[in-house]
């Protein structure tokens, strides 16, 4: 083959680009849905109790999503543009469905804990505003790493977050007690020496102080993230 | 005098841009000003010059705290000996009146208040410190005034740690995200003890730790507080009046006893006089109307307090308490209004909360509806919900929140008056 021919065909993109790679390092970090963007903020402040419920939505939002980003990806050129709205809520409902199910099936107790926000994933605006500033114009593959960058990124947060309020709101990683047993009458560990859980990290503000704070450290370690006045 | 503050002033070069201990600026600039007046002043036109900084203004709000916290000393060690006059009469039966064994009050008094002014200074101003180092300036004086009110606002028997940790939350999330000194949207002492509030209401409310001890000497006497001792305050017993089982003072109303009863029972418990002076259990420094008013004019003398908020603050109370009466449904609907003026926290709030200079209203218009509404609110939150026995904190808080909007719609209020004006005129 002569290297002519090469030159007209379209260089073909490597799997992992350095573009594809963005797609998914962004939205970790520099453009993050949850700190940068401000979505989905809703149902981070009501499941971080427990590290556990955490773990699991985070779990069905990554399902949904990397589904649902192909789905749309791949009908996009079918969808017409005047319903697309309503073809994108039918897939990420019918998506949400299935997790619900699956949940029930398999973890009932934390699909219990979970209860109605399972279903509200369907309004996430993580995954609604995917659909639509992505999948809708993107292929296939780009798409899905895409929604696995989104989704992790609102992943970590909500797991972090958990992980501080169940360590210092209940005094437990997944359940487990790590400073010891704090029943009254048996205390054990730091408890003895009259250290108490923290109420307020089990109320839905010192979720959103956490989420601040993660903000703030972010904004202070790349500047280019802080708006100008 | 002159000497020092040549020795002082010959070190600046050492501490400014380029100099040998350039890093400990902060640490220098803070301790320099704090002995003699900033060496930057006005240079240039025509200004009153005034040896008064912030580092002075909020001396005289910490002053002005001093019989607030002289007070709550002995208050704290009086309901301390009150409680063992009743476990052990023989040795301290005669302490349950207010003067005996004064000394011994006083003791332990300071014995439990001062760790708490300590801890709370500390951790406040290791705080200030490392942001003072990290921004590169002194540090910021706002935190001396919070660094008294926050063990003045905490009952005494609370855990030092907590102490400590809620005054590094207040002043980091509070104060220092926003800004630092002057930035900040909601009262820093206040903050610390909301944040406490929730964090660990066992030992911010409920009737075991107003009176000093109170757990200790419950525990040594079975599980329970000896017949006719209370640790309950008297917005406690107040709320009991809503629910079934009326309390006065430890003594158990039967559930049919009628308002005026209750009523007559809580006015000789906590007669009006003994509330004005403080002889009530509360927290550290809230319970004297009398000291908080001395206080309050220390503040007004020196003009650092604005007289608008503290007066419509306490008119607002009382005006709202006079509503209650008028609807009247319950007991405590019906307590006289000017009550609600001199239990709890309501005057020190008035005086020293509400009056913080950065998170009130700034406009005078504003001032008055600040004020009003939030003594109001206070007599809200305390008569109608029963979650809350003490209101000021919250309303305070609130209307922290709300002083900007106040500061607004007088602002507009007056810019549409003058249209107006300006458009008859010209008619």
């Amino acid at each position: 083959m002569s290297e002519a021919a090469e030159d007209v065909k379209k260089p073909k993109e490597p799997l992992f680009s350095k573009k594809n790679k963005k797609l998914i390092t962004d939205p970790l970090t520099d453009n993050n849905p949850i700190t940068i963007q401000v979505l989905g903020i809703c149902s981070a402040l009501a499941i971080t109790v427990q590290v556990e419920q955490a773990f699991w939505m985070s779990v069905s939002v990554i399902f949904v999503m990397v589904f649902g980003n192909l789905v749309v990806s791949l009908l996009r050129n079918l969808i017409p543009s005047r319903v697309r709205i309503i073809v994108q809520l039918v897939i990420v409902a019918s998506l949400v469905i299935i997790v619900n199910e699956l949940l029930q099936a398999f973890v009932p107790d934390v699909s219990e804990k979970l209860s109605v926000f399972v279903g509200l994933i369907i309004t996430n605006c993580i995954i609604m505003g995917r659909f639509e500033a992505f999948a809708m114009s993107n292929k296939p593959f780009p798409s899905i790493l895409d929604a696995v960058g989104n989704a992790l990124g609102y992943a970590w947060i909500l797991i972090v977050v958990a992980l501080v309020r169940e360590v210092f709101g209940s005094g437990k990683i997944w359940g487990f007690e790590i400073f010891g047993s704090n029943l009254p009458g048996e205390e054990s560990g730091i408890y003895e020496m009259g250290y108490m859980n923290n109420n307020m990290m089990i109320l839905p503000p010192m979720a959103l102080i956490v989420v601040g704070i993660i903000i703030w450290i972010q904004r202070t370690r790349n500047k280019e993230l802080v708006e100008e006045h | 005098m002159k000497a020092l503050k040549k020795v002082i002033h010959n070190l600046d070069p050492k501490f400014e841009k380029g100099g040998k201990w350039e890093k400990m600026y902060p640490l220098y600039e803070t301790l320099s000003t704090f002995l003699f007046t900033p060496k930057h002043v006005t240079k240039k036109g025509a200004h009153i010059r005034d040896g008064v900084d912030l580092k002075r203004t909020m001396f005289m709000v910490v002053l002005a705290l001093i019989p607030c916290l002289l007070f709550g000393i002995y208050n704290t060690g009086h309901w301390h000996y009150e409680l063992l006059s009743y476990t052990q009469p023989e040795q301290y039966g005669a302490y349950s009146d207010y003067l005996t064994g004064f000394g011994d009050k006083v003791v332990y008094g300071l014995l439990q208040v001062l760790p708490l002014v300590i801890v709370s200074y500390a951790a406040g101003l290791a705080v200030e410190f490392v942001f003072g180092f990290i921004k590169g300036h002194g540090l910021h004086e706002g935190f001396l005034v919070s660094g008294m009110l926050i063990p003045l606002t905490m009952p005494a028997d609370v855990p030092l740690w907590m102490v400590a940790v809620a005054t590094i939350f207040a002043v980091v999330i509070g104060k220092e995200v926003f800004g630092g000194t002057g930035m900040n949207i909601l009262n820093v002492a206040l903050t610390a003890r909301a944040f406490l509030f929730f964090a660990y209401p066992t030992k911010m409310s409920g009737d075991k730790i107003w009176k000093s001890g109170t757990q200790e000497i419950a525990e040594s006497n079975g599980g329970a507080l000896p017949d006719g001792a209370s640790g309950a305050t008297a917005l406690g017993d107040l709320q009991s009046f809503i629910g079934d089982s009326p309390v006065v003072a430890g003594e158990n109303l039967s559930a049919a006893a009628s308002n005026s009863e209750m009523l007559a029972k809580f006015g000789e418990a906590y007669d009006p006089i003994h509330a004005f002076i403080g002889m009530i259990p509360g927290s550290v420094g809230e319970t004297s109307t009398l000291a908080a008013l001395l206080g309050g004019a220390i503040l007004l003398f020196t003009g650092v307090a604005s007289w608008r908020i503290i007066l419509s603050f306490f008119a607002g109370g009382f005006l709202f308490g006079l509503l209650m009466n008028g609807i009247g449904s319950n007991a405590y609907m019906e307590l006289p209004a000017y009550n609600h003026l001199i239990i709890g926290g309501f005057a020190f709030g008035a005086v020293f909360m509400a009056t913080d200079p950065v998170t009130a209203s700034q406009t005078q218009y504003g001032k008055l509806w600040y004020g009003f509404l939030g003594g109001g609110l206070a007599v809200l939150i305390r008569v109608l919900n029963p979650a809350y026995p003490e209101g000021v904190m919250l309303a305070i808080l609130f209307m922290n929140v709300m002083a900007p909007l106040i500061d607004h719609y007088v602002v507009q209020v007056n810019i549409s008056r003058r249209k107006k004006r300006f458009k008859t005129k010209t008619a």
